[in-house]
């Protein structure tokens, strides 16, 4: 069976729109159909952009019949996750309190992708503020996972994860902090990259955690990944974390493989703690590299335990003061009727922020109050050192690492609602990497029983995702997983 | 009961960027409202700060200048606490590595010599401006954000002040030295300067100091000292009762020259200081260190000194002389053209400071150089004019920035020394006021000052005074 | 380290967040459930350990002192909740 226009990966439709097969402006009229098929079903959308996706579409049209240069992304459309600014166009970060907000100015990754002529179909939904790993905790909406409509997509870049893997977009941007780019994307069965911290500029990221955030892609295959990373990565003046180190072409030689290459297991990944599927699903994937000339090797990262308490401490106290801006003065929603200023503040912020945020602001303000800055934040700092050491200690033995991305599939929605803390360990795969600024790839790499895509992470050196775009490669080659698609019922609206 | 009362100031001061400290914008003073801002300053989200690089430089300076112990290591922190003129809810600052600490600035008071410690010298954003309106019964309060993010250097002292006119000079030497250093131009009109101080009493002889309160909302340096005054009266008044001193937070009231309670101790802030995440760390070398070192000028009361020793001027003019930096420079200029420092500082100390006032010159652009200044002193010290006429030609001069030579020749002011001339015009007014020399002859010797002064308005003042004074005696038969 | 019901409402003051009896309620047992989580760092030595603040160890990023174009009136107040004037508006600000 031939693959249906909305099907294909950016690659193959760059390819198509560029010999002139198919114009951008009819491809983008076939995938906002498949939104609006499937997005009631999905909600994977805050807002869809038509019009100016459309009018964009045909100015690249034209661009391509008089034979004008085009861009690395022409034509192509790309899910923007809703904590990312776009000038006049809604950046909610679903939540409430900025349920009205529109940016005057675009995000750096924003200005890239139009730079290369992508087209932005629409903004994308997440947790409130990033705050999740289900996208559950979105003040505006509930997305849905496309394979198994009952389950969540994972979070908080679930809304760009879900539309993806739903092919109501070719490629996305999520952010990640904890994981939100790659747990979404082993939950979907799509591919995530998360950046080293500075590759990509943090400018115009409605900020989280700001020594953890960075912007990340999400795509149907390897290669594509390896494309739009390129776009977003680069050194930015607007971002003192950005890095100003150049920015390779991650297509270039990606099919290199993995022959003499070192893949180190760290131990504390593979305990009984996680499912049964997704252990043996990544020890068949093990056995790929074997089999590809890779040397895997058994290595420890004894801090990683410490993780996500580390995490939800220097997180929280980085949102903590993060969204203390969010105070009804200069935008975003006002309570109505204050009295008194500070009335205007607490009842503002109250009824404008979900419940998960506010006890992540809580619990940030706590642990930097006077009296517990030591024992918590400045504790926290100190292991997170630790973790840091442990990864460049196990970086002299291995050229990168390889674990489970989430330690389950997807779970049903509602189902870890209630325990706030159940739902934080959910990232204890994705969060040290996170904590030690290091790149993380994931990829799918088999199913559960139940059918829900399984990912594998590989994780590399600061800055090394060049290599980890080929060792995802080399596997991805061998294998179907990332071909295979949810079967989804249209409805009809 | 004696008490000795225990002083501290903690001074803001805007410094002199073109730009905001995080973003672009401009520092400009008294534009409309919130057309100075950007996405940056007004704490859009997903906004970011970067560091302008003349600020940091302008802080490490004056830390350099205030004699502070700079670490090679230094960074910036978030200070968390909520207002509506502070975009972000948390000031960019500087808490756990300061730009530089353990300073000292010496001031002097009659004369006299003192040291008072700094604590340490910071960087940190300005925020906006409140504006509550005068209408009777408004219930709203309005925001501008153009000051939001112009770069604010914090000096804290120790509290080691104790009594008004050490609290003056520290705050008049801190200016100069700001001023020297080019770092702000601190304008308390304008806010660019302004001071906090901390007041607290405790009996003589006792060395544990007594609970302390802080003024805010003083406005310039003459509501500095009358609230200390203010508050270690009504310290005082506490104490004697046999009552503790409150350690609490007050505003001055500068209509009613009072200050009433802010916050209590218990009401004080919890800052929540943390790393600043978005700014990286700043390393500063030898190297850089030495270069800003280079940058700073003498500094005031070293050039008094130094006024005082090599041009042999009194405390009260060498003083006079370095209160404005530009000034001391003119002076200085003066003197390398022509050694007659006394001169000079009569004509800067007097003449100019004169023309300047009367005339609201500004001093920063004067039209005379100091060059023409050392020619006028010349052609007075050659005769050509007359100390009086000098007058004339300096008001001239500031004027127009003319030479001395084209003011003498276009108003032909050259002195009369021809004694010829001079004789003549002597003969004219003896011979017209005969009662004036009769006076003279019984004994009357200001009759001879009469016939000089006759002389002078007959030649304009253009006679030389010293011929027409001996030629006078003579012909009176002296 | 656990926190009651009157520390929970501290931090929610210092958070500016009101919360309901019954909100209160939930968040000392969710906080307590995730300090007590967070309580394990402690069994591990950091004494001679440096604490990780920056996650890049890039030094001295500045820009220069050069002016940049503001943005218009309208788009500064666009998104306020209420203005006045080219102010923001805010209700009444007592010190
Ligand atoms: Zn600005």
């Amino acid at each position: 069976m031939s693959l249906r226009l909305f099907e294909c990966t950016a690659h193959q439709i760059k390819a198509k729109i560029l010999s002139k097969e198919i114009r951008a402006s009819d491809f983008i009229k076939i995938v906002f159909d498949r939104i609006k098929s499937l997005e009631p079903n999905i909600q994977a959308f805050i807002t869809i952009n038509e019009d100016e996706a459309i009018k964009k579409a045909i100015e690249i049209d034209k661009k391509i019949e008089s034979n004008e240069n085009v861009g690395l992304l022409a034509g192509l459309p790309v899910a923007v996750k809703d904590n990312i600014c776009t000038k006049n166009l809604y950046t909610t970060c679903a939540s409430k309190i900025l349920e009205t907000f529109i940016p005057p100015y675009d995000a750096f990754v924003v200005k890239r992708l139009r730079e290369e002529d992508a087209i932005i179909v629409g903004k994308t939904n997440l947790d409130e503020f990033a705050m999740g790993s289900s996208t559950e905790n979105s003040g505006l909406k509930i997305t849905r996972n496309p394979w198994n409509l009952e389950c969540v997509p994972g979070g908080s870049s679930g809304g760009s994860a879900a539309a993806v893997a739903a092919d109501l977009s070719i490629l996305a941007l999520g952010s990640e902090t904890g994981g939100s780019v790659r747990q979404p994307a082993a939950l979907c069965g799509v591919v995530g990259i998360k950046p080293t911290y500075g590759r990509v500029s943090r400018y115009g990221l409605v900020a989280f955690g700001s020594s953890l955030d960075q912007v990340g892609t999400v795509s149907k295959d390897v290669r594509d990944a390896a494309l739009l990373l390129r776009v977003i990565a680069g050194y930015d003046l607007h971002d003192s974390t950005s890095a100003n180190v150049p920015v390779p072409d991650y297509l270039d030689r990606i099919d290199s493989g993995v022959d003499g290459l070192r893949i180190g297991i760290p131990k504390e990944y593979f305990t009984d703690a996680f499912n049964a599927d997704v252990y043996k699903a990544l020890k068949d994937a093990l056995k790929i590299y074997e089999r590809l000339g890779a040397q895997v090797v058994d290595i420890s990262l004894p801090h990683t335990e410490y993780a996500v308490a580390v995490y939800y401490i220097v997180a929280n106290a980085e949102a903590s003061s993060n969204l203390a801006r969010y105070d009804g003065v200069r935008y975003g929603y006002r309570t109505s009727k204050p009295n008194g200023i500070i009335d205007m503040y607490c009842r503002t912020r109250s009824e404008g922020f979900g419940n998960e945020v506010k006890r992540r602001i809580m619990l940030g303000n706590y642990v930097l109050s006077s009296g517990y800055y030591d024992a918590y934040y400045l504790k926290a700092s100190k292991v997170r050192n630790l973790i840091k050491i442990d990864f460049d200690v196990a970086f002299e033995k291995v050229d990168c690492i390889i674990c489970p991305t989430s330690p389950v599939p997807a779970f049903k929605i509602g189902e870890r609602a209630n325990n706030p803390l159940e739902m934080y360990l959910s990232d204890i795969y994705t969060i040290p990497a996170n904590l030690a600024g290091i790149p993380g790839i994931s990829i799918p790499c088999g199913f559960s029983k139940e059918g829900l895509p399984i990912g594998m992470q590989i994780l590399g050196k600061h800055f090394e995702e060049k290599k980890l775009l080929q060792i995802a490669y080399a596997f991805e080659r061998e294998t179907d997983f990332h071909v295979k698609k949810p079967v989804l019922k249209i409805s009809s609206m | 009961m004696t008490y000795e009362v225990v002083i501290g100031l903690e001074t803001h001061a805007e410094l002199a960027t073109i730009t905001k400290l995080f973003c672009g914008c401009s520092t400009k003073f008294g534009v409309e409202p919130n057309t100075q801002v950007c996405p940056v300053c007004l704490a859009m989200p997903g906004v970011l700060p970067v560091m302008n690089k003349k600020a940091f430089e302008y802080a490490l300076k004056a830390a350099i200048a205030l004699n502070c112990k700079i670490d090679e290591f230094t960074n910036f922190d978030r200070k968390s606490y909520y207002y509506p003129d502070l975009p972000k809810n948390y000031q960019i600052s500087q808490n756990y590595h300061n730009m530089g600490i353990d300073g000292y600035m010496d001031i002097s008071v009659n004369g006299t010599i003192s040291r008072i410690r700094i604590h340490n010298v910071h960087l940190e954003e300005e925020a906006g401006k409140l504006i509550h309106p005068e209408e009777v019964g408004a219930d709203y309060s309005l925001v501008d954000f153009n000051r939001a993010g112009v770069p604010l250097l914090e000096i804290v002292s120790y509290p080691d002040m104790r009594r008004v006119d050490e609290v003056e000079s520290y705050m008049q030497t801190l200016r100069k030295i700001l001023l020297y250093t080019e770092v702000s131009d601190c304008k308390m009109q304008e806010g660019s300067l302004r001071f906090e101080a901390s007041i607290s009493l405790r009996k003589k002889g006792v060395d544990r100091l007594g609970n302390r309160v802080e003024i805010k909302n003083l406005n310039s340096m003459k509501s500095v000292l009358k609230a200390i005054e203010y508050e270690t009266m009504r310290q005082r008044d506490v104490l004697d009762r046999g009552e503790t001193v409150d350690r609490e937070t007050r505003l001055w009231d500068e209509v009613n020259e009072k200050s009433a309670r802010m916050r209590s101790k218990e009401e004080s802030q919890d800052y929540r200081y943390f790393p600043e995440p978005d700014l990286l760390p700043v390393l500063i070398d030898e190297k850089w260190l030495r270069a800003i070192k280079d940058t700073i000028p003498e500094l005031p009361l070293i050039r008094r000194q130094r006024f005082i020793e090599t041009f042999a001027l009194s405390d009260y003019d060498a003083s006079l002389l370095i209160d404005e930096k530009i000034l001391a420079d003119f002076f200085e200029e003066c003197v390398k053209i022509l050694n007659r420092p006394k001169s000079f500082c009569n004509w800067i100390t007097n003449d100019l400071l004169r023309e300047v006032k009367d005339r609201k010159l500004d001093i920063y652009h004067l039209k005379i150089k100091p060059k023409q200044l050392a020619a006028l002193v010349e052609i007075i010290e050659k005769g050509t004019i007359s100390s009086t006429i000098a007058k004339e030609v300096f008001s001239e001069m500031i004027q127009t920035g003319k030479d001395p030579k084209t003011v003498v020749e276009e108003k032909k002011l050259v002195q009369i020394s021809d004694e010829g001339l001079i004789e003549e015009i002597i003969i004219k007014i003896i011979s017209s006021n005969p009662d004036a020399i009769e006076d003279y002859k019984k004994g009357k010797k200001n009759a001879l000052t009469f016939l000089v002064g006759q002389v002078m308005k007959e030649t304009k003042g253009k006679a030389n005074p010293k011929i027409v004074n001996e030629m006078l005696m003579k012909k009176v038969g002296v | 380290m656990k926190i009651d019901k009157d520390q929970v409402e501290n931090i929610a003051k210092l958070s500016r967040i009101r919360l309901t009896e019954l909100e209160r309620e939930m968040f000392v047992h969710q906080l307590n459930n995730i300090l007590f989580y967070i309580e394990k760092l402690n069994k591990l030595d950091t004494e001679n350990v440096a604490p990780m603040a920056y996650t890049s160890d890039v030094s001295n990023v500045f820009r220069e002192d050069k002016l940049k174009p503001s943005i218009p009136l309208q788009d500064v107040l666009i998104n306020a909740p209420a203005t006045k004037s080219g102010f923001f508006k805010v209700p009444k600000v007592i010190e």
